[in-house]
């Protein structure tokens, strides 16, 4: 019995030893591979995960003069209580609920309004009318924010100063008085939803134009002879042709729930409106960084990654679920 | 026969003419501002305050322009400009293309940890402070340098040329090996031009993505007048009208300002011209490659 047992662990010694071998053969054997791939992931370890050592001043009282980050005073929690509670506490859950607001009346405008124009487009048999309206639609998504955000101030001043929207809309008699539309609360959400979908409207049907041009062509040869007319071809083949590419893009979109936009808020979120203009990022900048509060700014940091990463695993889940693509 | 006469009926020729027409309106929408812009910008700046120029200019002038190239800051803004956008996009093509060949291969050990540990870095962002306090421990800021260090690999694009490179034959590789060709070899000489139309689109976004970032000046380089960059600028320019806007009531750019050898223009022009002088390049360029956009935003192979 005991030489079998001292048999049994011989061999299993000489595998372990083998597939030591293996490896280190395998190691040898793709030297090129790995000379090419792990210096460039320990290069984007130190930009994308070693500046995680910030997140100390989230426990400290963090002065920047003091250069050496392990010799600051440190707080424990204080920095999170003073952020979710008291006056500072109702200011970024209104920051917090501005970012959602902003992004998800963008997201839900700019997927409704994409399926619609792609059906336009794919309804388009002239193709080099449609080349030339894609390529027109594409063109402000190649625009930077920074002159988006100056057309769209322009475009909303008064008359005066180039504001068409105002000089359209009193042209149509649907106005009498122009309207101040950067210093109405009400509107900010709407003006953020609305520049977003101006510059990336062409950009977002790319997808769904794609994914029609893929669909059977013999499936509406079939509804036609079902009888089938041109609406009740959209409704019951384009549509559901694209179905997968809709669910795909939403899902993994809620992974970006809190990345409104940072220039729009920031740069037309004036103080007149800013109870609907600040947004998390806004308030890092803003109250943080300008203001040289890192200790708050740091923290409103690590709640927006710790719900970013939250939502992605979960849309992930789902979308595992319903049988779509995976991220990982 | 039957099918043409149906393409004839009243419905389709009212849908076609509707669906025709609200594309044309949408058109119209999306070119009006930049066309109005590039008016403005060619008229005299004096004579478009007084507005009611929409898509040509009424007194037509180069001098807002000359202006604008005369301005030292400009000028120099743009050529630091173009050196950043040329040198992020030439490292991000090599570094990523590098990864993603290593990472393609399907009998490379490492392949699954690597591949985890660049996509997570999608959604993992430690913070503006933090990476603020990483270029600072590192130096870098007030430098040229902290332009293009920090972005040399993009998880996005990397996803992008991976699933484009795993679809070349294995054979090619296999082959290139038994002629003594090493990986580096493989990765430059076969694989590399076999990408052509992919590395195309996404040289395109890298490049739009650096010409049209401003942050990275603010955070990193702006006490270093020499390295602002043209969005940099122009956005001083913006914020300084908007808050005029807001103070007069709406007369932006109504006061004269005199540019260098006594030439007159006000900031609503100039604001046009530095507008235009910001995002022509890249108009230039973008409806060449088109037909590719298709390519370089496929989602369809993420799937590890």
């Amino acid at each position: 019995m005991a030489e079998i047992a001292v048999k049994k662990n011989n061999d299993l010694d000489v595998t372990i030893v083998k597939k030591k071998n293996k490896l280190g053969a395998k190691i040898i054997a793709q030297r090129g591979l790995i000379l090419m791939s792990v210096p460039i992931l320990l290069y984007k370890i130190l930009f994308a995960y070693v500046p995680i050592y910030g997140w100390l001043i989230a426990f400290q009282n963090y002065k920047p003069q003091i250069r050496n980050i392990f010799k600051q005073q440190w707080v424990g929690l204080d920095n999170f209580k003073k952020l979710f509670t008291g006056l500072m506490g109702d200011r970024f859950i209104r920051d917090i609920i501005n970012t959602l607001g902003q992004s998800l009346l963008t997201l839900i405008l700019s997927t409704v309004f994409a399926i619609v124009l792609s059906l336009m487009l794919n309804e388009v048999k002239n193709t080099a009318f449609k080349r030339v309206v894609q390529n027109i639609t594409y063109m402000p998504h190649f625009l930077s924010w920074i002159i988006v955000t100056g057309l769209v101030s322009v475009a909303l001043s008064l008359p005066s100063s180039g504001g068409f929207i105002n000089s359209t809309l009193m042209a149509l008699h649907l106005i009498k008085e122009p309207i101040l539309f950067l210093s109405k609360p009400d509107y900010f959400w709407g003006i953020v939803a609305g520049s977003n979908l101006w510059k990336e409207l062409g950009w977002n049907t790319i997808l769904y134009v794609a994914a029609m041009t893929a669909i059977d062509p013999t499936l509406y040869e079939a509804a036609e002879i079902d009888g089938a007319g041109r609406y009740s071809k959209i409704w019951n083949v384009t549509l559901p042709g694209i179905r997968p590419t809709i669910v795909i893009l939403l899902v993994m979109s809620t992974g970006y729930i809190l990345q409104t936009g940072f220039e729009l808020p920031y740069f037309l979120g004036n103080g007149v409106v800013v109870e609907r203009a600040e947004t998390i990022d806004v308030f890092v900048m803003r109250y943080g960084y300008q203001l040289g509060n890192y200790n708050l700014a740091v923290v409103a940091g690590i709640f927006k990654t710790a719900v970013g990463l939250v939502v992605v695993g979960l849309s992930n889940f789902v979308s595992g679920r319903l049988g779509q693509e995976t991220l990982v | 026969m039957k099918s043409k006469r149906k393409t004839l009926t009243f419905e389709n020729v009212t849908f076609t003419t509707i669906n025709t027409l609200i594309l044309i309106l949408l058109s119209v929408l999306m070119i009006y501002p930049l066309l109005n812009t590039l008016a403005i910008s060619l008229n005299d700046g004096l004579d478009a305050v007084k507005g009611g120029i929409y898509i040509w200019p009424r007194m037509f002038s180069l001098k807002n322009y000359e202006i604008v190239l005369k301005m030292h800051t400009i000028y120099n803004a743009f050529f630091v400009s173009v050196a950043k956008m040329l040198v992020v996009t030439f490292t991000n093509i090599i570094f990523t293309s590098l990864l993603s060949y290593s990472l393609s291969r399907r009998e490379y050990i490492f392949r699954k940890p690597i591949t985890i540990l660049i996509i997570l870095t999608m959604y993992f962002d430690a913070g503006l402070i933090p990476n603020y306090l990483l270029i600072k421990d590192l130096n870098l800021i007030n430098t040229f340098q902290a332009y293009w260090v920090p972005s040399i690999i993009s998880a996005f694009n990397f996803i992008v040329i991976r699933t484009y490179m795993k679809t070349i034959p294995e054979s090619f590789i296999e082959s290139a090996k038994l002629d003594g060709a090493g990986e580096f070899c493989i990765w430059w000489r076969i694989v590399m031009p076999l990408c052509k139309p992919t590395l195309a689109v996404i040289a395109l976004f890298v490049a739009v993505g650096s010409w049209n970032s401003w942050l990275d000046t603010l955070l990193y380089a702006s006490r270093a007048q020499n390295l602002s960059t043209l969005q940099y600028e122009l956005q001083k320019l913006l914020a300084s009208a908007m808050n005029s806007t807001v103070a007069k009531g709406g007369m932006a750019g109504a006061q004269a300002i005199a540019g260098t050898g006594g030439q007159v223009t006000t900031p609503l022009a100039l604001r046009a011209a530095i507008t235009m002088v910001a995002a022509v390049p890249i108009l230039c360029v973008y409806p060449f490659l088109q037909r590719y956009f298709v390519v370089g935003l496929t989602i369809g192979g993420v799937k590890e």
